[in-house]
């Protein structure tokens, strides 16, 4: 228990911005030396973990070669001339580039790549861009329940639930658009004030500056090779998962390809392909893992198990997501993900979809994720007044809870129309 | 923030350039503003954007890069855009001006940048279509309650009709007041 307290203090502190694996993998080897894990279990975790992580390597490159091909500037330009500068027609347009991009890319993707890009498209367009920047933040957190490759959560769930990757999407299609719903209308009705704001006459002289500036690169033409790329990765996670091989593979496939053209046209270097599949936080996960591992086995799942609701019912999943959204909240929901799949797998595939929802919805409580990074912002902060970010709160209180109901009746009707 | 300090004189005149609505603000500032009174172009930064950015990527668990967090490239991006405003606006009102560059929450920037100003200039950012409260903003709303100087509220494009007022509602009735004949004093 002290290894895991120790290695997710560290991940919420981060001393000297030094990487969490520092103190995460030799958490790992101290469990496995006293004994807390045994080897083979430590093994088996590993070994299950190691394809994960291949897979998330695959997608955090992938989603970085896609940005040197200059999809998110594109994505700019697109989202300024179709918008015309009306703040509705934009807010609708980000919600459907951060919906599909935190979907197939993955929600690192949307907030290191995109964030900052509708930022600068709303700035360029003259509409307030708190509404747009919001909409990316809770997002990336919500709208990354679609597919396996969506979030790191839901390639761990992917990994325990048995479940072919085009299952796993059509069951949680409807969740996922559901929470988009649920999203856009509470924004709309929210913001409704700033959404009224709207440039009277676009500021043309500097309008092009912007983006050049940003990229610093050629003019923004559409990546076709990089979005066909994308498009048969997808389909290649559907065709090996069907014929019963890792969908990690058809991951690693694309990243190979898109890597390989950028090195030959010398877009990219190795170092930097190797620098974006983030190695430290790679060996973060796994160390996580095996000490997540070796606490569960020694008391805390049996301490949680009973708040565990078993079953299927309405009600059950309600409980699990909800339960889930509070322990995300607690500490984050990579860990809470982590100690509650051994709990909700007995009970099947929807258990383990459920607490995907409650991990992946629940994070927008609190604009850091999770109280625990909160509470150590406001520490490090107390001297001066940091900003107040009662607003992105309060959002949160009415996005959450309706989306945590309405996403787990959502899974409800897909888990029985689908014969369970 | 270039300068915390309110404006140098009395009878400087604050102009709250905003996103949008802006040249309105700048267009009242040459028509109505007294010739040769100091004018200080003030835009804010609100610092919840860069923090909600950076706050985002702390939620992703254990990926420690700073060079990928997106919190301080929103802030570079806001700034650049607030430079690029305030020149714009600067360029309309074609006469020498102070710029103020302020972050923080913006209606309470607003206030306390206008204290001991002339008057502050602010436009209307609500639901325009119709005379009324709601065409404030929350933080427009905030910075009329609150300022400490006289306030030019001025629409952003042409103001709505009177007949955009709905209907006074039927109150309770009442005993006939102010239409009687004074009474006279005994």
């Amino acid at each position: 228990m002290a290894a895991l307290i120790a290695v997710l203090g560290w991940a919420v502190w981060r001393p000297r911005g030094w990487p969490e694996a520092v103190a995460a993998v030799p958490a790992a080897a101290v469990v496995i030396a006293t004994g807390a894990i045994s080897a083979q279990d430590a093994g088996a975790e590993a070994r299950r973990l190691g394809p994960v992580i291949g897979f998330l390597a695959a997608v955090l490159v992938l989603a970085q070669l896609c940005d040197d091909e200059g999809l998110f500037r594109v994505c700019g330009v697109w989202l300024a001339r179709t918008s015309a500068g009306r703040p509705r027609r934009l807010l609708t347009l980000v919600f459907a580039v951060a919906s599909v991009i935190t979907a197939v890319l993955s929600l690192d993707a949307t907030v290191v790549l995109l964030t900052p890009v509708v930022f600068a498209t709303a700035a360029r367009l003259e509409v307030r861009a708190k509404p747009h920047l919001y909409a990316c933040t809770h997002l990336s957190n919500s709208a990354s329940l679609l597919l396996p490759v969506s979030n790191l959560t839901n390639l761990l769930a992917f990994s325990v639930s048995g479940l072919a990757f085009a299952r796993f999407a059509g069951l949680m299609a409807l969740p996922w658009l559901a929470v988009i719903g649920t999203e856009y209308a509470v924004f709309r009705w929210f913001f409704a004030s700033d959404l009224e704001q709207g440039a009277v006459e676009p500021r043309a002289p500097q309008q092009e500056a912007q983006p050049a500036r940003d990229a610093g690169q050629q003019a923004a033409g559409v990546p076709v090779f990089a979005l066909a790329v994308v498009a048969l990765t997808l389909a290649g996670f559907v065709v090996t998962s069907a014929a019963g091989i890792n969908p990690a593979w058809a991951a690693l496939a694309g990243a190979v390809i898109l890597g390989a053209r950028a090195l030959a046209r010398h877009r990219t270097s190795v170092t930097a392909l190797a620098t974006a599949a983030d190695v430290p936080f790679l060996l973060f996960v796994l160390g996580l893992g095996i000490v997540v591992r070796a606490v569960t086995g020694n008391g805390l799942g049996r301490a949680l198990g009973p708040l565990v609701p078993a079953g299927t019912s309405a009600p059950a999943l309600l409980g699990i997501a909800a339960l889930a959204a509070v322990l995300a909240n607690v500490i984050n929901n990579l860990p809470a993900v982590l100690v509650l799949l051994p709990l909700a797998a007995p009970a099947g595939a929807g258990a383990i979809l459920a607490v995907l929802l409650g991990t992946n919805i629940g994070p927008n409580l609190t604009y850091t994720g999770s109280l625990a990074t909160l509470l150590w912002r406001r520490v490090l902060r107390q001297r001066g007044s940091g900003p107040s970010l009662w607003e992105f709160t309060r959002l949160g209180l009415l996005t959450v809870p309706a989306g945590l109901i309405i996403a787990v009746l959502a899974l409800w009707a897909a888990l029985h129309a689908g014969g369970g | 923030m270039t300068d915390t300090e309110g404006p140098d004189s009395e009878s400087t005149v604050v102009i709250w350039v905003t996103e949008g609505t802006w040249r309105a603000s700048v267009d009242a500032a040459l028509r109505l503003a007294p010739p040769g009174a100091p004018v200080t172009l003030l835009h804010v930064i609100p610092a919840e954007l860069p923090e909600a950015a950076h706050g985002a990527y702390l939620g992703l668990f254990g990926r420690g890069r700073p060079d990928r967090d997106p919190g301080p490239r929103v802030a570079e991006l806001a700034e650049a855009s607030a430079g690029e405003l305030l020149d714009a606006a600067a360029s309309r009102l074609g006469r020498p001006c102070r710029r103020a560059e302020h972050r923080g929450v913006p209606e309470r920037e607003v206030v306390s940048a206008a204290a001991g100003a002339a008057l502050l200039i602010v436009a209307r950012d609500g639901d325009r279509s119709r005379l009324g409260p709601k065409s404030l903003g929350k933080a427009t709303r905030f910075v009329v309650d609150h300022a400490p100087c006289p306030v030019l509220v001025v629409w952003p494009g042409p103001a709505p009709a009177v007949g955009t007022i709905p209907p006074h509602p039927p109150g309770p009735p009442r005993a006939p007041r102010g239409n009687r004949p004074p009474t006279p004093i005994s």
